[in-house]
Formats: C-alpha cells, structure tokens, sequence
C-alpha cells in the first residue's frame, strides 16, 4: 500500500456517501484508478453506476458527513462540498453520457470545439473566435473517430454512434487526462457499440489516457478492461482482473433475477437487456 | 339493427355530478348575460342603421389614393418604429429572458424581473406613448419606447418559456468540459432556443406595425395621425386607401417573416 500511497492516483475516490431521499445510492464507496488503466464498472440498474461517475466529475455533491474525491490530487470535492476550482479540473476529465448529450443543432465541429471552451476566454467564445489551429486540432480529433467528413453537418442529424464519437473528439479536444464514461454504448447498435468501445480503447492504448467506462454488456468489459469493478446497491462487491469475473461471481452481482441469461461464457452475455415478460408471453 | 350486448355495465354518472354540471351551466349562462347588458349588445341596431352601415361600405368601396406619397411615407415611418420598437425589446429581452427562467436563474432573481417583466407588459402601448410623448415629445421616437418597453415585457417572457422547455442534458454536456456558467448559455442553451426566438421575435414586429399604426393617433408618429384625421373627418374613401396599404404591407411582411423562419428552423 505504501508504494501505491507514494504515486498520485488519477482518480481516488475515499469512502463517498450519497443519499437520494431515504434511498442511499452510493454507500461509503472507495476506489482508486492509477493513471494509464481502463477500468470496466459494471451492475444491475440502478446500482450506483451514473451516480459515482458524477461525483467524480463533480456534477454532483456528496453527503455532507464525509468523503472525499481527487483527480491527480486535486481535490474535486470533499465532505459533500464542491471545490471552487471546479472548472479548471473538470477541463481534465472528459464525460461521455449515455445519451450523447451534444448540441443537435451546433454543426459537428462547434460541439468538438466546447471541448476548449474552459482554454478560451469568455468573450473569445462568446464571439466565437476560434483560432485557426484551434479548428485544425478539432478536425484532427474528428479525423480520429473517423467523422471528418461530417464535420460541418448538424449534430442532431447523425446516427447515435456517430454522436457518440463525436463526444469522444469533443473529450480529446478538451485535452482530457480522464475519461469517464456512462453507459456510453447502452443505447447504441452492437456495430456501433463495437466503434465506441474501440475508440476508447484506442486513446487508452495510445495516449495514455485513464479511462473509466460503466458497461451494461460484461462481455465488453472481458473483452476491453484489464481490471473490473462491480456495484450492487450503492457498494463496490468487486474490484479486481476482470478474468477472475466468475460466473458464480456475475451471478451475485447481478442476482436471481438475471438467472435466465446464460453466464457459463458460451453464448454473448447480455446481461443487461432482460426479456420482457410481456414479449414472452406473446412469443409462447 | 341489432343491439351489441356488452359484457361490461355502463357506469352511471352520479346524480351529485349531474346537479353540479347543470348549475355550472346556469351560473355561465348568467355571466354571459350579465356581460351582454354591461356591453349593451343591440344586434337589431345593425339592421335599423343598415343605410348607414350601406353609406360606410360604399365610401371604403371608393378609395382615394390621391394622396398616396404621404400615405406611403408615413406607411414606412410607421415600419421603421415597429423596427426600432422591436430591435431595442430583443436586445433587452435576451438578458431579462434568461434572468427570468427557473432554470436559468435562482430564485431571488427571477422573481424580481419576471414582475417587472409583467409590469411592462401590463400597460398598453397607448399609454406608454402618451407617457413618452410627454418626456420626448411629440414625433416616432416616443412611438418607438412606447412599444419598446411593452414589447420587451412580452419578449421576455416569451424567450424565459422557451428557455425553461430546453433540454438539459447537451448543457451539462457543456458543463462537463469545464465551460463557465456564461459559455453554457451560449453554446448549451442558445442554440437550443434561437428558432423559437426567432419565431416569437418576426410575431412581435408584424403585431407592432399594427401597434405603431394606432400610437400614431395620439401623437407618436407613423400612419396613425393621417388614419385619425381620416376618420374624424368623415373620409372614408382616404381611411380606404390607407387600410389596403397597411393590410398589403402587413400580407408582405407575413409571407418575408415565413421565408425567414423557414431558414432558421
């Protein structure tokens, strides 16, 4: 632990509460991401997954009573109190949300370029005074994820893979240390799925950047992330290689009620997208 | 015919609810009349007076353009108010629109400013101009604060509504790079707004060339003070001439303000 304490952690997370209402969603939760590693966080629904990866961004606050959240030592939040430097350390990390969250209607090249937004002054961005190299880094992150050529086409117009692509060169060009992702290919098609993942991947292999990404589909989190790490109602239940993910193991993380879905590993493990009941019935 | 045999009873209406709706009936029914009387409503007048209304009618059917460049002149004095009217509301009405939405601003601010916002649009453009005439005088400038300041109450809370229906999810997209609370206005919010803006903002100027013809009947300027003249004299036939142009004017700004819009949505 000592060698571990002495080296600064990308992300480190010290026993974060959070309380919706009487529900706890995350309960004393730690974690400590070294930088350079790509992490799988995986769960059931409503597990605690989008909500720590918000604390972590410091979109949202934690319990008053304690626990602490800093990125490369930098302090994101502390005892339920947002740091005032927020800004500067949010710029570092890049979020990837499930549902895109891109501008629809800003051309492709403008949402890449809010990823500068926190570089540039106020009134630069507020007349839109990009310089030209500025343009040239973003069609660079662009050509990256392979969206070059949609680069002046309105947002809202692209397909949700290619959306959520764009919100990758959006991170690239924020010149992100850290990427945390949310569910970034819960709503996208396998193929699309596939693209996403591997860009990710991508900027982990390459750059080095630290990537932290909440999976709905195991077989990705096997497939991408050396090392996995599993909540179930607001705890982390496991944290290790993501080979000594067991199928006795996925079967405690995500209960009884995911017993239909094959977990021995033969058939593709979609563990998050149950049948519907209704579906069933109709089909029998 | 056969009668279709339901497995299910009807439900009955209680008779409770059937006593309420007949006595919402009546009390509406009541305050209909009570208007009627108050309005005195003679609709018989409009056939014992038909000569009359025929002598009206075939005065408009005649009308004069004799006059017509002063008519057309005054036609785009009464333009340029409504353009200066408006122009001056939109830059004050971003501001205080986005103070004035929940979603925007806390609650010690919107407060203040959406009431002030209802202040403005609460008194009529009639009365601000005759306000105005009395600070800066008789001429267009007194229309164009007149509909200045009541334009920029209903532009605010037009621009706050469609502020509060965005979505919020690209502007934490935009929080979450690290921008600043004024950068996600600009890039997260504005963008989402602009068409509806837009569209509200070519709706307030068509209805404020109707506004600035009739400030100018108490002095502030436009096409106003030659229709009142018109009118108290009798003239149809120039009353005639100056509707059809402003009603043309009208039609053509209604067809330019589609075009426009159909480029921004």
């Amino acid at each position: 632990m000592q060698t571990q304490a002495t080296q600064t952690a990308a992300i480190e997370v010290d026993t974060v509460s959070k309380t919706f209402g009487t529900d706890k969603a995350l309960n004393e939760v730690s974690i400590r991401i070294a930088p350079g590693e790509m992490v799988a966080l995986i769960g059931p629904s409503g597990s605690g997954k989008s909500t720590l990866l918000r604390h972590v961004a410091g979109l949202l606050a934690g319990d008053r009573d304690a626990g602490s959240v800093r990125i490369f030592g930098h302090q994101v939040q502390k005892n339920g109190t947002i740091s005032p430097d927020i800004r500067k350390i949010r710029a570092e990390v890049g979020f990837i949300f499930q549902q895109f969250n891109l501008v629809g209607r800003l051309p492709l090249l403008t949402n890449v370029m809010t990823g500068m937004l926190a570089r540039v002054g106020t009134w630069r961005s507020l007349l839109g005074w990009f310089s030209r190299e500025e343009k040239e880094r973003a069609m660079q992150a662009l050509d990256c994820v392979g969206l070059a050529e949609h680069a002046t086409q309105r947002a809202g117009t692209l397909s949700g893979g290619q959306q959520q692509r764009a919100a990758i060169a959006r991170a690239m060009e924020q010149r992100a240390r850290i990427i945390l992702a949310d569910e970034p290919i819960a709503s996208l098609d396998p193929e699309s799925a596939r693209l996403v993942i591997e860009c990710l991947a991508a900027l982990n292999r390459n750059q080095g950047l630290t990537v932290l990404v909440s999976l709905h589909q195991v077989q990705f989190a096997l497939q991408y992330c050396v090392r996995t790490i599993a909540m179930k109602d607001g705890c982390v239940v496991f944290d290790g290689p993501s080979q000594e993910l067991t199928p006795t193991a996925l079967r405690n993380i995500y209960g009884v009620r995911k017993s239909g879905v094959d977990l021995d590993g033969t058939a593709p493990l979609h563990i998050g997208v149950r049948p519907e009941p209704a579906l069933l019935g109709a089909a029998a | 015919m056969t009668a279709v045999t339901s497995p299910h009873k009807i439900p009955d209406t209680p008779l409770c609810r059937k006593l309420l709706r007949l006595l919402a009936g009546l009390a509406f029914t009541l305050v209909l009349a009570w208007a009627w009387r108050g309005a005195e409503m003679r609709p018989l007048d409009l056939i014992t007076y038909s000569a009359n209304m025929a002598a009206y009618v075939s005065g408009f059917l005649t009308p004069d353009f004799s006059e017509w460049p002063q008519y057309v002149h005054q036609t785009a004095v009464t333009i340029q108010i409504a353009m200066w009217g408006t122009l001056l509301a939109v830059i004050g009405a971003v501001p205080l629109g986005l103070l004035s939405a929940t979603n925007v601003a806390p609650f010690w601010v919107y407060q203040p400013v959406r009431r002030a916002m209802d202040a403005c649009r609460s008194i009529n453009e009639m009365i601000f101009a005759m306000l105005f005439i009395s600070a800066v005088g008789l001429g267009p400038f007194a229309g164009v604060l007149a509909l200045f300041m009541h334009t920029l109450g209903t532009l605010a809370k037009l621009f706050s509504e469609a502020v509060e229906a965005i979505d919020p999810q690209p502007v934490e997209g935009i929080r979450a790079t690290g921008a600043n609370k004024i950068q996600e206005i600009a890039y997260g919010i504005i963008p989402q707004v602009v068409p509806l803006w837009i569209s509200y903002t070519l709706y307030r100027f068509e209805s404020n060339v109707r506004s600035a013809s009739v400030v100018g009947m108490v002095g502030a300027g436009g096409i106003g003070m030659l229709l009142w003249d018109a009118i108290r004299s009798f003239n149809y036939a120039a009353t005639a001439a100056m509707l059809i142009i402003l009603v043309a004017v009208v039609i053509l700004m209604d067809l330019g303000s589609t075009c426009i819009r159909k480029r921004f949505i």
